[in-house]
């Protein structure tokens, strides 16, 4: 088969440094054990999807390296510092959009500079030209309850690199936004992650769309959740976004998973 | 309504209901009822008067003091209360006793405690108004989207811009409309303050135009009071229809 695989037992990923790691994460919700010594890397500047069926915790796993949830143990480290909370170094991009729903496009889209005391002329520019650069452009005005649900993750999507932070992290970003929004978005997150230079972190629960947009998949397995197995698709991004979905690998690899996890899903 | 294809204004049926009172009135059946019109010309010539002006006063200034005081404190109590689990499990017994509370009861405690004066009317005017403001605050606060709260913390926002920034506007709808509620019971508040210690403003006047069977008088000033109670009210639901547009989509 033309993907490698790697086990868990952490291989450096040749031609690139580990933007973001995660070191024995255990995590313990009371007595239930949501997730057990898991160890993971994420190669800077690509996109690394936790892939899972539902219940494995893998919005668990992107909350702690976002530093809004603690671990019970283990460690995550961010360009090698220890996260200790949330730092202007990630970013979220959230499932429900977490839009202010009494304030504009701009203001919401300048929140994160604004958290992070920008003053206001210098923090609308910024806001201004990203809001440009996801398509919208003429709805600054505008409040989240008159735009669809693909226009408001717009806005949360601006809103996260707007704060340019290294990694962003994006929690089902896609799940709440119909099929061809969601195809559209899948094709411009494709080009973001080659055109930004940033490491994306990347939950989902749809195979197809993991293995369309990853350069790496962690399979997550359930109850303890622990990373099952690694997947690198290996070149066949390079044959253009329309060619993705018809080629062989891209195909093997989804049903490759598809039988991994069958077995998981009630 | 439509009548023979005319649509009436709103509160039209007030017209049929002066109506009738105007008839009872002219009737003469009982002292107690002035006709309507001999009452809105008693109007014009009490709000002329000065006891009339003073009393007005003082009562807007003690029920601008009261609810000034309810609003300042029973928001942050209700928002710290709906955030925090255990000032809230401190809290909240005493907060449902006392919205339940006949505080009339408690009125004459106040005027021991802090005298026949403005002071004991403004702090009854509060107590009627807080704790609904601080109930709906709480419950504001409560059914806030996790997300947004997880949103903030997410691009380091303070304890205060999480206060000031979310918790705040994402509760306003439920807290203007505890504000509209409680504006009213301190109306209710206000009123019954100056009619037990009726030494000042409205009570006042009430003693005396009872006291010397003066009903139209009495009515009158009725009128005055319902009708100020009335706009208040509707210009704070007009406020929360203001924001009513995001309430539904948090």
């Amino acid at each position: 088969m033309a993907m490698s695989q790697i086990k868990p037992a952490l291989v450096a990923v040749p031609g690139s440094d580990i933007a973001v790691s995660t070191r024995n994460i255990t995590k313990f919700y009371g007595y239930v054990e949501a997730l057990r010594d898991l160890s993971l890397e994420f190669p800077r500047g690509q996109l690394t999807s936790l892939l899972g069926p539902s219940g494995c915790g893998k919005t668990t796993l992107l909350k702690i390296i976002g530093g809004l949830l603690e671990p019970t143990s283990g460690e995550v480290e961010v360009n090698g510092q220890t996260v200790t909370g949330p730092g202007p170094d990630r970013a979220f991009v959230f499932q429900d959009f977490a839009l202010l729903p009494w304030a504009s496009v701009m203001r919401n889209v300048a929140f994160g500079l604004e958290m992070r005391g920008v003053g206001r002329s210098e923090r609308e520019d910024i806001a201004a030209r990203y809001i440009k650069e996801v398509g919208l452009a003429g709805f600054e005005k505008a409040y989240p309850h008159q735009l669809s649900g693909g226009m408001r993750q717009r806005v949360g999507l601006a809103r996260a690199l707007s704060v340019d932070a290294q990694v962003l992290l994006m929690d089902e970003p896609f799940s709440a936004v119909d099929e061809q929004t969601r195809r559209k978005f899948q094709e411009d997150l494709l080009s973001l992650v080659q055109n930004e230079n940033k490491t994306f972190i990347f939950v989902t629960h749809s195979i197809e769309e993991a293995v369309y947009v990853s350069d790496q998949i962690a399979i997550l397995l359930p109850r303890p959740s622990r990373v099952s197995e690694i997947i690198r698709p290996s070149n066949f991004r390079e044959k253009g976004v329309d060619n993705i979905r018809r080629d062989p690998e891209y195909l093997d690899i989804v049903d490759q998973i598809w039988s991994s996890l069958r077995s998981y899903v009630e | 309504m439509t009548v023979f294809g005319y649509r009436l204004p709103g509160m039209s049926s007030l017209l049929i209901w002066g109506l009738l009172w105007e008839v009872v009135g002219q009737l003469d059946l009982t002292f107690f009822i002035p006709a309507l019109s001999e009452v809105i010309s008693t109007l014009f010539t009490v709000i002329q008067t000065s006891a009339f002006q003073v009393a007005l006063a003082e009562t807007a200034y003690a029920f601008l003091a009261g609810v000034f005081f309810a609003i300042v404190i029973g928001i942050p109590i209700g928002i710290l209360m709906g955030k925090n689990r255990l000032i809230d499990e401190m809290l909240l017994p005493w907060v449902n006793v006392f919205l339940s509370a006949p505080l009339t009861a408690l009125v004459p405690v106040l005027m021991v405690l802090f005298g026949f004066g403005m002071k004991s009317i403004i702090i009854t005017t509060t107590l009627f108004a807080i704790w609904i403001i601080i109930l709906n605050a709480r419950a504001g606060v409560k059914q806030i989207n996790r997300s947004l709260v997880e949103m903030a913390r997410s691009f380091g926002a303070s304890p205060v811009d999480a206060f000031t920034k979310i918790y705040f506007w994402a509760a306003l709808p439920e807290i203007l409309g505890g504000v509209r509620i409680g504006v009213i019971r301190a109306v209710k508040g206000v009123i019954i303050g100056q009619l037990l210690i009726s030494i000042v403003g409205f009570g006042a006047l009430f003693e005396l135009y009872s006291a010397n069977f003066l009903m139209s008088h009495f009515w009158a000033v009725l009128i005055v009071l319902f009708a100020l109670a009335f706009t208040i009210s509707e210009f704070l639901a007009y406020l929360e229809r203001r924001v009513s547009y995001y309430a539904a989509k948090r």
